[in-house]
């Protein structure tokens, strides 16, 4: 909370967080609204199914509001650091972009084409995201774990991993 | 001693063959996957989770015992060879540690680190078999009201001791209990809440995908969004061992460290953060060579590294005997209990006291491979820490979706872990602490349904939940958990223009930057 406002991107940024407060907001009214809708006739007492949405509700909306006070008054939440984090630059919406893509690339597909290709593409996906550029390296590791991993699950764990297009080679 | 006898019992259990394997994997998987730099303790279980979804309850918890110390023996050894830790109950080892590696003393650093773990990890695991009967009798009379009242406590422990906002901590809190909400509400009628209607949640949310999503995605995400351009330090290291010199320094700060962590780890309102503080505060103050503080103190690390291991076994205390987790991994671990159909509570030990105890005994046993495996493998971990960034998080991700998606063999739950893992990436960009919200998610339902047999009991007069001598204790220490804070802040303000500079005030500004990280 001891940010100093130099840059104009650190004022952006600080008002980007009253969508925090907006989420906040809409989880609660959705919390409130879905227990209010509940018909609750076989609990005793004054505890009924309503209740607990009821009351998170109102708690994430008091917070919504207090929220907003706090960052009126020049409060900012404090980003995580860690190994790895260089807080110095602002968020990489690109590379976010391309890891959420390959992502959901892996969700549509796993079911259609099996594990051991789409997951190869996901692996594949996500390194490139992340500034890999050893094409060679990073398809043979992508093929190597998720085909490995189909088996290590399959015959180690007894979980059938979706075989797709494979079936019969795998 | 009715503990000693159920512990040998525990013994024969985890030391067949079969079982001692399963502990010395999850060792090793525990300390391979938490030496890896962005990996907490949390992450590690919540990404070895799905590894024990087809065990038996008693293997399954073998495994547990050794991922837990494993995963945190691993983060020391990472906040000593890289500079900045991973896990806020690490921040004190990477200060003198890693300048200890840096002035080439690295590999006293990782040895007093691994010894003083076993040494705190035997010694709590000690007090853990010791103190769990005698807690459990206590807690077995306890009625609905005081668990609903500990329950509170936890809950305001986790958001106003731990974090820098309290407002964050509380609402993060909200977004967790709203995600337990959601499904089949079973103990009142029956009804599908905040399903929107999608038949997959009607049976909740599995823990697999929110630990997962919230520690493994979020993180990874996180990271991706912010990598460090250009490598990350790490200083080599030749092995861990450690000269006369440095037992001499080192023996009592471990037993002092174990002291301080284990009864902080024990009372639910822990987390090890601010015991390692005070170790720290305290090694400074007892040490003949003050001066070394800063600069890589052999104590600055012996110290806070054993109350880390002993109040990760404290912690252990309120998990097994009340069921109420005091940190993210002991959150994730009691999900796990609950997913085998296993309530913890105070009936735990009497219901499941083979699976207790095994898991009590492997506890020792995990710590004992650890030390084995430690000292001669340090510098193999060390390795570990030039895996290339973008193979490391690509990494996270696969694992975190092949873990996800064999909980129910459900591409759906690719399509939550997804959501919840933007949810985990914007809560760690806008300081909203992921704890409150991994313990709101796991322990509101449990809260919820005794909360509503307190009211049945008492016919629904808002009496009923203080008339027991216990809850009105548990409230009363709830409000001096909020009031206090205010207080001591409101004095020391008034102090500061004094400006005596004592040496403490070195310390205090570490805590709100790490207050927001994982968590142990």
């Amino acid at each position: 909370m001891s940010s100093t406002p130099t840059a104009t991107a650190t004022q952006k940024e600080g008002r980007s967080e009253y969508g925090v407060a907006l989420l906040l907001l809409v989880l609660g009214g959705w919390a409130i609204v879905d227990g209010l809708s509940l018909t609750d006739t076989a609990s005793r007492g004054p505890v009924s199914a309503k209740t607990m949405p009821i009351v998170v509700g109102v708690l994430l909306v008091a917070m919504a509001v207090l929220l907003v006070i706090d960052l009126a008054r020049g409060g900012r939440g404090e980003a995580e650091g860690g190994e790895d984090v260089d807080l110095s630059h602002g968020s990489d919406w690109r590379t976010i972009g391309l890891l959420v893509g390959a992502f959901v690339a892996n969700a549509l597909l796993i079911e259609r084409v099996g594990w051991p290709i789409s997951g190869a593409i996901l692996f594949f996906g996500t390194t490139f995201a992340l500034g890999a550029r050893h094409y060679v390296r990073m398809a043979l590791i992508s093929i190597l774990l998720s085909v490995g991993s189909w088996y290590l699950f399959f015959l180690g764990l007894d979980i059938k991993l979706p075989v797709g297009l494979l079936k019969g080679i795998l | 001693m009715d503990g000693i006898n159920a512990l040998i019992d525990g013994f024969g259990t985890a030391l067949t063959p079969v079982n001692l394997l399963y502990a010395v994997i999850g060792v090793v998987l525990g300390t391979a996957i938490g030496v890896l730099p962005g990996i907490g303790p949390a992450m590690t279980i919540a990404l070895l989770l799905p590894l024990t979804l087809r065990l038996e309850a008693t293997q399954a918890f073998i495994m547990f015992a050794g991922i837990y110390y494993g995963g945190m023996y691993g983060g020391s050894t990472t906040s000593i060879l890289l500079n900045t830790p991973g896990e806020s109950a690490s921040v004190i080892t990477a200060i003198e540690g890693n300048k200890m590696a840096k002035r080439g003393r690295g590999a006293a650093a990782l040895a007093t680190a691994a010894i003083g773990s076993f040494i705190a990890g035997t010694i709590g695991t000690l007090g853990l078999a010791l103190l769990a009967p005698e807690i459990v009798k206590l807690a077995i009379k306890l009625g609905a009201p005081d668990k609903f009242a500990i329950m509170l406590l936890a809950f305001i422990a986790v958001t106003t001791v731990l974090g820098s906002s309290k407002i964050r901590g509380l609402a993060s809190l909200g977004i967790g209990l709203l995600i337990g909400t959601i499904g089949i509400d079973r103990s009142a009628g029956g009804q599908q809440r905040l399903t929107l209607g999608i038949p997959q949640l009607a049976d909740g949310i599995d823990v697999v995908v929110v630990a997962v999503g919230l520690f493994a995605v979020g993180e990874a995400l996180w990271v991706a969004a912010h990598l460090r351009r250009g490598h990350a330090e790490v200083v080599k290291v030749d092995g861990a061992r450690m000269g006369r010199e440095d037992w001499r320094r080192s023996w009592k700060p471990w037993l002092r460290g174990t002291a301080i962590g284990f009864p902080f780890g024990a009372i639910p309102a822990g987390g090890a953060e601010i015991p390692t503080f005070l170790s720290y505060a305290l090694e400074r103050k007892l040490s003949k060579h003050p001066e070394e503080f800063g600069h890589g103190a052999i104590e600055g690390v012996a110290g806070p590294e054993a109350t880390n291991n002993a109040s990760a076994a404290g912690g252990l205390v309120p998990l097994l005997t009340l069921g109420i987790p005091t940190t993210a991994t002991a959150a994730v671990m009691l999900g796990a209990f609950q997913s085998y159909g296993i309530d913890p509570g105070p009936r735990l030990l009497s219901d499941h006291a083979d699976l207790v105890w095994a898991l009590i005994a492997s506890l020792f046993i995990g710590n004992t491979i650890l030390l084995a495996l430690n000292l001669p493998l340090a510098t193999v971990w060390a390795k570990l820490l030039n895996i290339p960034r973008p193979y490391l998080y690509s990494g996270i991700l696969f694992f975190a979706s092949i873990g996800a998606y064999a909980t129910n063999t459900s591409a759906f739950d690719l399509w939550l872990l997804l959501i919840i893992g933007i949810l985990g990436f914007f809560m760690r960009r806008y300081g909203l602490p992921v704890v409150p919200a991994i313990i709101g998610i796991i322990l509101g339902p449990v809260a919820e349904y005794q909360l509503r047999q307190a009211l049945q009991i008492s016919d629904g007069q808002l009496s009923g939940l203080v008339n027991t001598p216990f809850s009105v204790t548990v409230y009363v220490i709830a409000v001096i958990l909020v009031v206090a804070p205010v207080v001591i802040d409101r004095i020391r303000s008034s102090r500061a223009g004094d400006g005596d500079g004592d040496g403490t005030h070195h310390v205090p500004h570490l805590t709100p930057q790490s207050a927001n990280q994982e968590g142990q």
